[in-house]
């Protein structure tokens, strides 16, 4: 009788590559759950992803998926241009806040605002990680980064851009969530959330993006343990969780 | 096939397709609009993709998107939006892909006009986009080469993995003139052994422009310009008109060169011994047959609807060698032959000199005349 039992392992859409993200940040966990959706759909072959510029510029390394690296926001577009040649491959985007919410703003807008039929994965956390952390879109009125040293001041840097709720008012979006990965019933929540996205593309029935809150231990300057618990308590009433746009269609999706 | 009426932008845009364009991506910009209207009809009706982009720069990621993937793929734009364009590009450069942008270029800088214009032949011949890479630019100068051009253009992209740009002035792709459409092409895959098209029965394939490593990207780049040597060997194409025993030399690209060929056959009709070079590709610029003509002549004449920058391609050409004079037409004004023709009486006169920048006289001699 084997006295030991397997319960855990890699996904067979991961390469055996070690990811070079800081420990306690969450983008590992997102990598994951893709890879292990994309393995469970049986896809993993048919896959082709979009890396942004910012802290995932490397997710071609860890994914053993066809993969191309996108100029600073411009994934939508580039997926756009992918899919549309060849539509029965799955194609994916991960981005960040930065590369998604300010620079990239235009494409991911018209992405889903043409219903491309495109997964992105959304990383919100609140900050420039790659750079070192600046204040992105999604910065928390009051919050410290490196160029809004006082603290984000509304009055002059504006306010945190919600793109779960923009995009959802949009009617070529299908699918528009936002999750968070600050314990395990949320990563599972955000894992079945990923899947519906997945599932939203193969099926053709639109735009599907997935919002996870996240964590930046490093440039928030906490503990990996004090990170989950600033999602929690600052992130989540700033960025509220929840089915923004779900179509009629997808919601007759079963996983 | 028999001639037809073709205005050049339309002509250009069927060229495309029947090429073998599998999807085309743009952005609405005078004077080349009518390219993204007619693939608007034309490709939905063969079953290709057609997508309006929000911005240039939409439009050409979505080419870099499409063009990862192994198929013809191109974007058109005017000199405004091509500006635009410019960080696409260099990453297209940068990823060894192969695409196709067509400039229809307008007076500027900056919003300029809407009048046809040379001005951004430094752009596109010497890059543009950031970085240190080589691309292939040809100029047409009449609807039929424009439309002659469009094979060759996806045909050199896809040998080399680079990018194509055919500029024209927006004088070639609004006039409508008779011209020969090549026949339909059907289109086949070519299943490229770098195309990100889905790692089936294969290994994973990765594309990208990022070489952190700054000795990698060194070997890119040296690769990049081992690459284009090769094309410099190979592709250089050009017209040449009455040189044989031509004393005078006229050198225009696009329309500029089609102007100079009117007032060059008149010199000829005067019994003026002037010949015109017209390139084809600006790049790579037909340095050699420049060279062999310097030997013969005793003044060139340089003529542009910009303010001479294919002139210090034709500079570094001549060395000092013979007067190099120019003559322009900046802002999105087109020369008229007669003009041209001055010019040339001004070569036969005798009496140049070798100048360090032919500019300077040709500035003084037009801002006196205004």
């Amino acid at each position: 009788m084997a006295t030991e039992n397997l319960v855990y392992e890699r996904p067979e859409a991961f390469t055996e590559m070690p990811t070079h993200y800081c420990p306690g940040c969450t983008h590992g966990v997102a990598h994951r759950l893709v890879a292990e959706v994309l393995e469970e759909m049986g896809v993993v072959n048919k896959t082709i992803g979009v890396a942004p510029v910012g802290c995932a510029v490397f997710a071609y390394n860890y994914f053993d998926t066809d993969f191309v690296e996108a100029p600073h926001g411009r994934a939508p577009a580039m997926a756009t241009g992918i899919k549309r040649v060849l539509p029965d491959r799955v194609v994916f985007t991960y981005q960040g806040d930065g590369d998604l919410a300010s620079i990239g703003m235009g494409e991911i807008v018209h992405a889903a605002a043409r219903g491309e039929n495109i997964t992105v994965i959304f990383i919100n956390n609140a900050n420039y990680g790659m750079t070192g952390g600046q204040m992105a879109p999604t910065t928390l009125p009051g919050m410290k980064t490196t160029s809004s040293p006082n603290g984000r001041d509304v009055e002059t840097q504006g306010y945190p851009i919600k793109m779960s709720e923009m995009l959802s008012t949009l009617e070529g979006t299908g699918y528009c969530v936002r999750r968070s990965l600050h314990d395990p019933k949320n990563i599972r929540l955000a894992k079945k959330a990923i899947r519906t996205a997945f599932e939203t593309q193969v099926r053709g029935l639109g735009f599907a993006m997935v919002e996870l809150l996240s964590t930046c231990p490093t440039n928030w300057g906490m503990t990996p343990v004090n990170s989950l618990k600033f999602v929690e308590e600052h992130m989540i009433p700033a960025f509220p969780l929840g089915d923004y746009k779900i179509s009629d269609a997808i919601k007759q999706i079963k996983i | 096939m028999p001639k037809e009426l073709w205005k050049g932008n339309e002509a250009i845009a069927e060229a495309a397709v029947r090429a073998g364009l599998e999807a085309y991506f743009g952005y609405p910009i005078t004077p080349q609009t009518e390219i993204l209207e007619f693939l608007s009809r034309r490709m939905p009706e063969l079953g290709r993709s057609f997508v309006q982009a929000e911005s240039e720069l939409g439009a050409i990621n979505m080419v870099y998107g499409a063009a990862c993937t192994g198929v013809r793929v191109m974007s058109s734009s005017s000199s405004p939006g091509v500006s635009l364009m410019m960080e696409g590009l260099s990453y297209i450069a940068g990823t060894e892909i192969p695409a196709v942008l067509v400039n229809v270029m307008r007076g500027g800088p900056g919003l300029g006009n809407i009048a046809p214009a040379q001005s951004d032949y430094n752009q596109a011949v010497r890059g543009g986009g950031h970085g240190d890479y080589p691309r292939i630019v040809l100029a047409p100068a009449s609807v039929q080469e424009a439309i002659d051009l469009m094979g060759l253009s996806f045909d050199l992209a896809e040998k080399y993995r680079m990018i194509t740009m055919v500029i024209l002035d927006g004088s070639v792709g609004q006039m409508m003139e008779p011209a020969e459409m090549p026949a339909l092409k059907e289109i086949h895959r070519k299943g490229f052994d770098w195309a990100t098209d889905g790692a089936m029965n294969r290994e994973r394939r990765i594309l990208s422009s990022i070489y952190l490593n700054p000795y990698d990207e060194e070997k890119t780049n040296l690769r990049l310009l081992k690459r284009w040597k090769d094309v410099q060997a190979s592709e250089v194409r050009y017209k040449e008109y009455f040189l044989e025993d031509a004393k005078y030399i006229v050198i225009g690209f696009g329309t500029a060169g089609r102007v100079a060929l009117s007032a060059v056959r008149e010199a000829r009709a005067q019994g003026i011994k002037v010949g015109l070079l017209r390139p084809i590709t600006v790049s790579p610029f037909p340095h050699e047959v420049l060279d062999q003509l310097t030997g013969q002549a005793e003044a060139i004449l340089v003529t542009e609807m910009n303010m001479g920058q294919m002139l210090d391609d034709v500079l570094l050409t001549v060395r000092g060698r013979v007067p190099v004079e120019f003559y322009g037409r900046p802002g999105g004004v087109v020369p008229f032959h007669d003009e041209i023709l001055n010019e040339i009486h001004r070569l036969t006169s005798g009496t140049l000199a070798v100048r360090t920048d032919p500019r300077e006289s040709w500035l003084t001699r037009m801002t006196a005349a205004s």
